[in-house]
């Protein structure tokens, strides 16, 4: 392999990985926080892609490819992260919140019904067919030397490192940022300390379902828009969640760069069938739960009793 | 129509198998696994390769299906069943998925989306259980049904049963009683594969035919919520839900308005049906059974720590 090709790839996995990162997110603030594995997460970005993909044919009409259709594209992002924010605050709401006292399965068992409610009102709403969703500007590729280059990996690479920097600095810097991070230490004390854990876990949600639309209209642009999309793909976030030590935000974003690269190099230079490129994952998984459980940058918690 | 309520009455038993074993991993042991597809996929597919291929009888593949199915929930199970319950979850939705991802790329085993045609009928000191005639075939499927229920309600009320109900309570308390808990969940997934993959045989000679299609992940969703449904710990409950999930999805034909409901109809309301029950009525429609003293004790009862 030679520099040119290892750069090539490593560009491919670069961008995959940075939309499943966008992804993970999700769950990882989720479960720092619930402790709990919102299956709901991946039909989310499914919704969010659709909705995308509506407002920017709607917002684009027959406008040819120009600035314009670049401006309604950012828009129909923007206004879609509003709208799955939205969706995510009321899916918590009316699904989760009843059940925060109950036991551990009963959350799980409710997101797997919201996940199918999703996934199939949409097969239902919107028919089981994919739809295209048009680059809003012209995908021919670039050359750089050898490698090759694609706009939409450019939007991707800038989407996803603006996305995860906007991120690090709420959660670092901003009083709601010092919030939710005081409720994933600790509940019960955050609460005491006069932090209002119900708005913290809106908009943990609200969050997290923003992130998950933005990855779903980027991942929409190739892969198109269906009513089942955000199965495998949540599935994938998850693994890079757990790779990168699930509850950890930095890991969540390590850990589904490592998985995009992982996947184009396994099928790229290890010659895995491309029909078996989504083992790849899954195998990453079971490796990763075998060797170090709490992930790559997570801490071992002793439970108390 | 009375011959449709007759298929109806198969698929329940078929399905009730499955939920048996759904019931003892996620009612029993409280671990979520979402794979009963997955491993009722590899049963049938054992059954329909060895059957056309080797020529092997119908009652000889079952062992083979048992233990196939048996193998790779030990395989899934070790490695994530160390850890808390939630990577079990995620672990077997991925299972699920690549078995059929297999199924569908494995051309020269399973044939890939064609699948696998010509399975031969069970016989029987020379009868032959013809799919097609219901009633001997239902009686089978009940047989089938009868005996895990009677094993399972056995295994409930023994050591093992209440090892992993000490467990599903709390696992550290479990755990400083001396009860090896990775050992007791390891075991009851392992159960719960086995009895899907018998499900999986009986459904390849049921059809008489296999396909990567059949095995999707609204069947693992649809054994869940009949062991939602029906209540959590209670195999009765289990054998109740399925039957009235059947009658769910039959819906549409059984009262000839599949022209009018939309095909998603069943879909989302098993999506509802978890939902409400997890809010409204979490111990399901029966509730759990409770065992003390080796006697039954009266519904409704909170016996310990609920």
């Amino acid at each position: 392999m030679g520099i040119a090709e290892f750069f090539q790839h490593l560009m491919n996995g670069l961008t995959l990985g940075g939309i499943y990162a966008l992804i993970a997110l999700g769950y990882t603030m989720v479960y720092g926080i619930l402790k709990f594995i919102n299956f709901a997460h991946g039909d989310v970005l499914m919704v969010g892609a659709y909705i995308g993909l509506f407002l920017f044919d709607w917002l684009r009409g027959d406008s040819p490819l120009g600035l314009w259709t670049l401006v309604a594209f950012f828009l129909a992002m923007i206004i879609s992260m509003g709208f799955s924010a939205a969706i995510g605050m009321f899916i918590e709401r009316v699904a989760y919140k009843p059940l925060r006292k109950a036991t551990r399965l009963a959350p799980l068992l409710s997101a797997i019904g919201v996940s199918f409610i999703l996934s199939n009102g949409a097969a239902w709403a919107f028919g089981t067919h994919s739809r295209k969703f048009n680059y809003p500007f012209d995908n021919s590729a670039i050359h750089l030397g050898e490698v090759v280059i694609t706009p939409h990996q450019i939007l991707i690479l800038i989407v996803s490192l603006v996305m995860m920097i906007i991120l690090k600095i709420f959660v670092d810097k901003t009083r709601m940022g010092k919030a939710m991070r005081a409720t994933s230490l600790d509940q019960g004390t955050a609460m005491l300390m006069g932090i209002s854990v119900n708005r913290v876990i809106s908009m943990t949600f609200a969050i997290g379902s923003a992130l998950a639309a933005v990855g779903g209209i980027l991942i929409a642009l190739d892969f198109k828009v269906y009513a089942t999309m955000g199965t495998m793909m949540g599935l994938k976030a998850f693994v890079a969640a757990v790779v990168g030590g699930i509850g950890n935000i930095s890991g969540a974003m390590f850990g589904g760069i490592l998985l995009g690269i992982l996947e184009t190099f396994g099928v790229a230079v290890f010659g895995i069938p491309t029909g078996l490129k989504d083992t790849i994952a899954f195998g990453v998984l079971i490796l990763i739960l075998l060797l170090k459980p709490e992930g790559l940058f997570g801490k071992v918690e002793k439970e108390k009793v | 129509m009375f011959n449709f309520f007759l298929l109806i009455l198969i698929y329940s038993g078929i399905y009730a198998l499955m939920a048996l074993g759904q019931n003892i991993i996620t009612g029993y042991g409280g671990l979520l696994s979402l794979t009963q597809a997955g491993f009722f996929a590899i049963g049938s597919y054992a059954t329909a390769i060895l059957t056309t291929r080797f020529g092997w009888s119908f009652w000889a593949t079952l062992p083979a299906a048992l233990i196939l199915s048996a193998f790779f929930g030990l395989l899934i199970g070790l490695p994530t069943l160390r850890l808390k319950g939630d990577y079990l979850a995620i672990a077997t939705l991925g299972f699920g998925e690549i078995v059929r991802n297999v199924l569908n790329n494995w051309d020269s085993v399973t044939r890939g989306p064609m699948g696998i045609q010509r399975i031969p009928m069970p016989d029987l000191f020379g009868f032959t259980i013809n799919p097609y005639k219901k009633y001997a075939f239902l009686v089978m499927v009940f047989i089938f049904v009868g005996i895990a229920y009677f094993i399972f309600q056995r295994l409930a009320r023994s050591r093992m049963g209440r090892a992993l109900s000490a467990v599903r309570e709390d696992e550290i308390a479990a755990q400083s009683m001396g009860i090896n808990i990775t050992t007791y969940k390891v075991f009851a997934f392992i159960l719960g594969a086995s009895v899907a993959g018998l499900a999986g045989s009986l459904q390849a000679v049921f059809s008489l035919s296999v396909t990567p299609g059949t095995y999707t992940f609204m069947v693992s969703v649809m054994v869940l919520c009949m062991v939602v449904l029906g209540g959590m710990g209670n195999f009765k409950a289990s054998i109740l839900g399925a039957f009235i999930i059947q009658l769910i999805s039959y819906f549409p034909q059984l009262t000839g308005l599949s022209s009018v409901i939309p095909p998603q109809f069943k879909q989302i309301l098993f999506g509802l049906i978890l939902v409400v029950m997890m809010i409204w009525r979490p111990q399901g429609l029966l509730g759990r059974e409770e065992t003390r003293y080796g006697k039954k004790v009266a519904k409704g009862h909170k016996g310990g720590a609920q």
